[in-house]
């Protein structure tokens, strides 16, 4: 892994500020880099700001009543202040996108091979004579049977799992140097989850592409990523290399969303949820944004913002007093 | 084992891959097949269209020859009979003929209207859905405007401006349908544009252009489809409607069944026949086109699409 972050956040603010309420502070202050090659987890409930992040680094965020500041660098090159025409450059060409609902990110009137096809002569890969034969060649990639013939085929006659296998043939076409999936296996079943996963691992290790997983199922991330930051409210919680990371979590909240996950290993185990809702929480001016739901809250949590810093795990963390006692989970084992 | 393998390889590979099947108009044209009422109101537009086409074969008599004029009193006029099915006109001339020249004048004056109406009232819609902010609002107060006045009142205006002529009535009954079509294509566009396909597409670098040609006018075209056979109806009727004010075409020889009514008029209780079977034509035609709309509607309906 060479040391230049093809990718570099940088105190990435999004604020949401509609007339008449307060401004919601999405992202408030996230950063992290992206290695050539690496993929990158991202872990957080909904409305923890992973998908903000994402939509931000591509410019997808709506102009009106939404600020960003910060800075996203793409190979050196500020993507916060590029103009729209060269976003349209970056976008599908250098940094691609997989969504998380394939029934619906698909056009439905348009054949699975147009599609494709469009993006590729979009940005000029290849010549439209040479167009069906890439696009075929691309599906087949993805694993698709009998890839020349589904090229005709339109959305609706595809399974769910075929049409994501599909998204992501779209979203590699112009072989990205990026690829970020926002919940890619979300609205699949869970045999289809491992192969998309498998497929996009695969795919990704081939090309040397980078890929930042977003994702709220941490299996997911625990099988698949080499780094993962855990967000919450806007800010990263607790970020480090996977097996350190999983190892000994030190964030409570990390600790928490792991104590959620079922596991099949813990006869007789008990699913430990955390209290409250994603919605419970205090402005981070306030302290700990995560205070309210933490199960080790005391009086110095509150008053100001914890800072991220190393913790005895080898990651960063965001907390007063972190967690150091190895992971009981929360049953007896 | 490796023969199980290969077994099961020659199984997968016979089943046969479902190319190209169907497509989303042929979806909808499966649908339509199905409903019976869809096939009526189907029956009874190309039974129209294709006597309007055929005329000149069908027609036992010249629409315009009062041949007849003797056997017309201000007391009687001829009914049905064995020459003349149905009947004779004020005027002399055969009924039956004049009601199947009728049909393509009355078909070709809403089908053009509409045309025109559509068409300019879609060009509308894209620049307020495509563009949205100022665009949107100078397009949709417009729109306001011309949908504050009765759209019978409009089609007279115009006709009174630009005089008495077939083309006056078409471009009338065109009128207000351009406000209808640019609000529905906007509404759907708008609703298209939240769309996930849209934001995937604008995530691969697709061009506003393109994205807004190929990709969401293509999904919003449903409904404009739909109230086009409806309002076809509807200019059929305000094509009538307008000839029998008096606005139509000012050759009184030209065959248009609004004008047969209005002239009928005269004669309602002498000879009812004469408003009789124009308005039944013109009824049933209209029916026809309501029937095949909504079924269409249904068709296009992705709630009910599986």
């Amino acid at each position: 892994m060479n040391n230049e972050p093809i990718l570099s956040v940088n105190d990435l603010h999004v604020t949401f500020q509609t007339r008449g309420t307060t401004a919601l502070r999405a992202v408030d202050g996230v950063s992290f880099d992206v290695h050539a090659g690496e993929t990158l987890g991202v872990v957080g409930e909904s409305g923890s700001g992973k998908s903000v992040t994402s939509l931000a680094i591509l410019g997808l965020l709506p102009k009106r009543g939404v600020t960003v500041s910060g800075s996203i660098r793409l190979d050196g090159k500020e993507l916060l202040t590029a103009s729209e025409r060269e976003m349209l450059t970056v976008r599908g060409r250098r940094i691609a996108m997989v969504f998380q609902d394939p029934m619906s990110s698909l056009n439905p009137v348009l054949t699975v091979g147009r599609q494709l096809t469009e993006v590729l002569l979009r940005h000029g890969v290849c010549t439209k004579r040479a167009a069906p034969d890439r696009a075929a060649d691309l599906l087949d990639r993805v694993g698709i049977p009998s890839a020349r013939q589904r090229l005709g085929n339109y959305p609706h006659q595809l399974s769910g799992g075929m049409r994501q296998r599909v998204m992501i043939a779209i979203a590699l076409a112009c072989e990205p140097e990026i690829l970020i999936a926002d919940e890619p296996t979300t609205a699949l079943d869970v045999t289809i989850q491992a192969q998309v996963l498998e497929l996009l691992m695969g795919l990704v290790r081939d090309s040397n592409t980078a890929m930042v997983l977003i994702t709220h199922d941490l299996g997911v991330v625990a099988g698949t990523c080499d780094r993962v930051h855990v967000m919450y409210s806007g800010r990263i919680a607790e970020s480090g290399e996977r097996h350190r990371l999983f190892a000994n979590p030190h964030h409570h909240y990390t600790r928490g969303l792991l104590a959620s996950v079922p596991r099949l290993d813990l006869v007789g185990g008990k699913l430990t949820p955390i209290p409250g809702s994603p919605r419970d929480v205090i402005d981070w001016a306030d302290g700990c944004a995560f205070a309210p739901r933490c199960p080790a809250v005391t009086e110095q949590c509150l008053g100001v913002a914890p800072e991220l810093v190393p913790a005895a795990n080898g990651c960063m963390v965001r907390c007063v007093h972190p967690a150091t006692e190895p992971v009981s989970l929360g049953v007896a084992g | 084992m490796a023969t199980v393998q290969e077994h099961l390889q020659s199984l997968m590979g016979n089943r046969v891959v479902e190319t190209a099947g169907s497509s989303l108009t042929r979806e909808t044209w499966r649908r339509l097949r199905a409903n019976r009422i869809a096939m009526v109101g189907g029956a009874v537009i190309v039974f129209f269209v294709l006597v309007a086409i055929f005329a000149p074969w069908l027609a036992p008599y010249d629409p315009r020859v009062n041949t007849w004029f003797d056997q017309i009193r201000p007391s009687s006029v001829p009914g049905p009979s064995r020459e003349h099915w149905f009947g004779l006109d004020e005027s002399g001339r055969d009924l039956l003929s004049r009601i199947i020249y009728g049909a393509r004048t009355s078909l070709v004056i809403g089908i053009v209207s509409l045309a025109i109406g559509a068409s300019i009232g879609a060009i509308f819609g894209v620049l307020a859905g495509a563009f949205g902010g100022w665009a949107d609002s100078l397009v949709m107060r417009v729109t306001d405007v011309l949908l504050s006045v009765p759209s019978l009142l409009l089609a007279l205006s115009v006709a009174a401006v630009i005089g008495q002529s077939q083309t006056a009535v078409m471009i009338a009954v065109a009128v207000p349908n351009i406000p209808l079509f640019a609000r529905l294509l906007r509404s759907s566009m708008m609703a298209e544009r939240e769309k996930d396909y849209v934001g995937a597409a604008v995530s691969v670098g697709i061009k506003r252009r393109p994205l807004v040609m190929s990709h969401i006018l293509p999904n919003s075209l449903g409904p404009m489809i739909v109230q086009g056979t409806l309002a076809l109806a509807t200019a059929v009727i305000d094509a009538a409607a307008l000839s029998f004010l008096g606005l139509g075409s000012a050759d009184p020889g030209v065959p248009e069944w609004g004008r047969m009514l209005a002239n009928a008029q005269r004669y309602l209780n002498v000879a009812p026949h004469l408003c009789l079977i124009p308005g039944f034509v013109i009824f049933i035609t209209v029916l026809g086109f309501n029937l095949f709309g909504e079924s269409l509607r249904e068709a296009l309906d992705p709630k009910l699409r599986r």
